[in-house]
């Protein structure tokens, strides 16, 4: 991300879940440009107000081997300047036009979006379509913003126990797919980062046809394909277009279990990832019965592990699921508690898989599928009230091969999820060899954080 | 003139010709019972958002019980009336609406969203929950335990450390100083007679302010408010407590933790938002220390020298006094050379004032962007309730944006100086410092 979102003493911030949206009754139009670009326009007409967002199909997860973090450091360089709108003009115009901006990278794609009166819509296009292939940096605009991913990265995970244990869960489960890589890079390989090298990164990826453009407001169709056209129509692909090949994962044998000891953890946490299909890659139902499942298993105080760990067992103050699919080619199925004071890890433990073992033998219930399809359906009723959500996700399956329609059926598919689906995909991903147990203890010694090996 | 000129020009012309145009009208609605709510409908989607306050938040917590209040907003969705906490929350599930409190320091927020087809039902739901909270045994100690857990990572966390010990060494012995979530020891202590008796004092419809937004017209909200709210106790508030004793700066202290980046808190009093002055003063410290990119701050640490991801500084006006804090992270090595650019810029800005061109541009940015605060039916309702808390007027909508720019460059100069004193802010730092002395 290229702004940090601080919520310091009086501050407030509402996080967004990435809820899946599902039948949104709502007139999603998509074209595409000659030069490959794909728009899509998602009508809101509420207030005077447009959501821009640009969505390259490029991420952490394509970083050629030992450029960690050039992805997202691009990110960071491309508010820097072009030979048109030099030294940060881009972001002064959006902002005394009275509008608000930012970007972030992900493992599989790199987003930029503005929010801005409605009137402006034109004037940010103007502004986008420039930084897709003008981009200029120099040493003197690139290793001022070095130091600040640095700072990134010391702010977000050095200084923070539960994202070093993340970053090293994550590196655990993939042993091939750069998925193990974190987004931000590993520190060893970021200090080492050039401007060449966002160059290069820069040249094979921003291209017209390897980008969707979501503009979600107070727009018609007819209004935004004229002004992508004029803004956007006239960008060339200069760049030959690669296949995304990453190395697959090779099938998993062995749990892996990740311990890491941080006297600067306030109180310990259990965590298992299972690697899991991703939406794309999913065969059948499959993604969505893993939404299904981990709705029923743990979202919320009715779930089955906070019922059984919180409630009526009193271990853990906190427990739950979730599944993650929105990556190009793999997924997660989730666990996680925290320990009430007193109780050891291993309690907690034994009490999820008992909860695992319970739903691998004997499934979920009809009663138990109602309720989550009745809370899909209202989520997305929900998400009618949140513009940028409904556009983000949106852009989250464009970006990773699936299409608007997907998202706009979610609650019609997710009714044809069956109990036995359900069990047949637990049973699939929910196996032990498939996963990382991650620990966090607090310890008497904090490790040295941010540091490189030599 | 170069390109960038040219551009920012016509920008600028774009931006003063549109001012911002507001699709929808704020009516004051009163129940036949007596109870005003301020009201924007839109039929657009299905739903329906009411947030409403009580006076009085986690300050009023007694003496050794800090973190009452907070307790209490854990307790909201945990049984009340006849439903326990399970049947609670099965209904809850079934009908789909969406409850959340904030026990803020001078208010006791909640953010109510129903489906209008379940309106009625929610709507019985949330009377219960107003009037008659359970406060059962055994959810009270399974809250317990997760406040008793979010205390133990607050604890830990650097930047809660770093804004908590600055709160404390501003305003010592004050209630706005005390953990709003509560110390091991308060909320170890903390019983359901406690919890009812923060419900007593705080859920009172002399103090209730409302604002809904959505698919409902005035003459059911009616209905709905003396349904929901009607039972309430109506009596006076409690005495207001004096203004807070104020630590004169400049003090730091410095917090050691084994971490690579050191988190700097930093400021000293503001203005409140009663303050016939606030406007100038917010859009100083709007160019000072928005946290974009151009603003003082941002421009001196993160994009000249790459010294932070992020600095910002707010205004933070409450009801007893007005807070101006800052903070930002850096790796420790860099501790005493960022403070100091902090200094150096509140000095710079105290003496010299901003640019006629910051001036401008910073109006431009506030009153265009001042639309995007209305885009959902939730933050509408947050926008609306917290116009009503400021008693700024129902007009306020409308007026805000002239009122900005109306502001002159002297009057911003004149609260840069009243307001901001480099050489006396109060401190802290948690991390490793260097260049730093207590």
């Amino acid at each position: 991300m290229t702004f940090r979102i601080s919520g310091l003493l009086l501050a407030c911030l509402t996080f967004i879940a990435a809820l899946p949206a599902s039948a949104l009754d709502i007139d999603v139009s998509e074209f595409k440009l000659g030069n490959g670009l794909h728009v899509v326009v998602i009508p809101d007409h509420r207030a005077p107000v447009v959501t821009q967002m640009i969505w390259y199909k490029v991420g952490a997860a394509d970083e050629p081997q030992g450029k960690a973090g050039i992805a997202h450091f691009l990110e960071h360089l491309l508010f820097k300047g072009t030979a048109k709108y030099p030294n940060g003009a881009f972001s002064q115009i959006v902002r005394i036009n009275g509008g608000t901006e930012n970007a972030f990278t992900t493992q599989d794609y790199t987003v930029y979006h503005q929010r801005i009166a409605k009137q402006h819509l034109s004037l940010m296009m103007e502004l986008e379509a420039d930084r897709m292939q003008n981009l200029v940096l120099t040493d003197a605009n690139v290793l001022p913003e070095l130091l600040v991913v640095l700072e990134e990265r010391r702010e977000r995970t050095d200084n923070d126990p539960s994202s070093l244990l993340a970053e090293q869960m994550s590196a655990a489960m993939y042993t091939a797919h750069p998925y193990g890589k974190p987004i931000i890079g590993w520190m060893s390989e970021v200090l080492q980062l050039k401007r060449q090298d966002a160059l290069d990164f820069y040249r094979t990826h921003y291209e017209p046809n390897n980008a969707v453009l979501i503009v979600a407001g107070d727009v018609t169709a007819a209004e935004v394909e004229a002004l992508a056209t004029k803004h956007y129509g006239g960008l060339k692909n200069l760049a030959i277009a690669e296949p995304r090949r990453r190395t697959l994962e090779p099938a998993p044998i062995a749990e892996r279990r990740v311990i890491l000891t941080d006297a600067r953890a306030g109180s310990p946490v259990w965590q298992r990832s299972y690697l899991a299909p991703a939406e794309a890659t999913a065969n059948g139902k499959e993604a969505l019965a893993l939404q299904v499942l981990a709705d029923i298993i743990g979202s919320g105080s009715r779930s089955r592990l906070y019922r059984a760990l919180v409630v009526e067992q009193k271990i853990a103050s906190h427990a739950g699921a979730w599944y993650s699919g929105d990556g190009l080619d793999y997924g997660s199925f989730g666990f996680y508690a925290a320990p009430n004071q007193g109780v050891e890890l291993t309690a907690i433990e034994t009490a999820i898989d008992a909860v695992i073992a319970d739903v691998l033998k004997n499934g979920v219930t009809e009663g138990e599928l109602d309720t989550t399809r009745n809370r899909v359906t209202a989520d997305s009723i929900y998400m009618l009230d949140n513009q940028e959500a409904l556009a983000r996700t949106i852009g989250a399956a464009l970006a990773t091969g699936r299409s608007v329609k997907d998202v706009l059926d979610w609650d019609r598919n997710l009714a044809a999820v069956t109990v036995k689906d359900v069990s047949e995909a637990a049973r699939a991903v929910l196996e032990r060899k498939n996963s990382v147990t991650g620990l966090l203890l607090p310890g008497a010694e904090p490790p040295i954080t941010g540091g490189v090996q030599n | 003139m170069s390109n960038l000129r040219i551009w920012l020009l016509q920008a600028l012309v774009l931006a003063l010709l549109v001012s911002p145009a507001f699709a929808f009208e704020v009516e004051e609605v009163t129940s036949p019972g007596g109870i005003k709510a301020w009201l924007v409908q839109d039929k657009a989607v299905p739903l329906i958002a009411i947030k409403f306050s009580f006076r009085g938040g986690n300050a009023l917590d007694p003496e050794g019980k800090e973190g009452s209040a907070n307790f209490l907003t854990g307790m909201m969705d945990e049984g009340a009336a006849d439903l326990d906490s399970a049947a609670f929350q099965k209904l809850r599930d079934e009908l789909s609406f969406k409850m959340d409190f904030d026990a803020e320091r001078d208010h006791f927020e909640g953010l109510f969203q129903t489906l209008s087809r379940n309106r009625d039902a929610s709507f019985e739901l949330l009377r219960k929950v107003l009037t008659q909270p359970r406060l059962d045994a055994a959810p009270v100690e399974l809250v317990r335990q997760q406040l008793l857990l979010s205390v133990a990572e607050r604890s830990e966390d650097p930047e809660q450390v770093a804004s908590a010990a600055w709160m404390k060494l501003m305003l010592p012995g004050d209630p706005y100083a005390r953990e709003s979530s509560g110390t091991l020891a308060s909320v170890s202590t903390i019983t359901a007679d406690d919890l009812h008796a923060v419900h007593e004092l705080i859920f009172n419809r002399r103090t209730l302010q409302v604002a809904v937004v959505g698919d409902i017209d005035a003459a059911s909200l009616g209905l709905v408010l003396d349904r929901v709210f009607g039972g309430l106790p109506d009596r006076p508030e409690p005495q207001a407590l004096p203004p807070p004793e104020i630590t004169e700066g400049p003090v730091l202290k410095i917090i050691p933790r084994d971490i690579p980046q050191s988190i700097i808190v930093f400021g000293h009093e503001g203005i409140k938002r009663a303050d016939p002055d606030f406007i100038p003063a917010y859009i100083m410290s709007e160019i000072l220390g928005s946290g974009s990119f151009g603003a003082r701050l941002t421009l001196e640490l993160r994009e000249k020298r790459g010294l932070t991801y992020g600095v910002s500084a707010d205004l933070a006006p409450l009801d007893r006094l007005g807070l101006f804090i800052g903070s930002l992270g850096t790796r420790n090595e860099k501790a005493g050379e960022a403070l100091s650019l902090v200094k150096q810029e509140l000095a710079r800005m105290a003496k010299e004032g901003p640019t006629a061109q910051e001036l401008a541009d910073a109006k431009t940015y506030l009153t265009g962007s001042y639309v995007l605060r209305f885009d959902s039916n939730a933050t509408t309702a947050g926008q609306l309730l917290g116009i009503q808390q400021d008693d700024l007027g129902i007009d306020y909508i409308t007026m805000r944006n002239s009122r900005i720019e109306a502001v002159t460059l002297d009057q911003v100069k004149a609260q840069a100086k009243r307001l901001l004193h480099g050489d006396k802010l109060i401190v802290t730092v948690v991390g490793q410092p260097e260049g730093l002395t207590n």
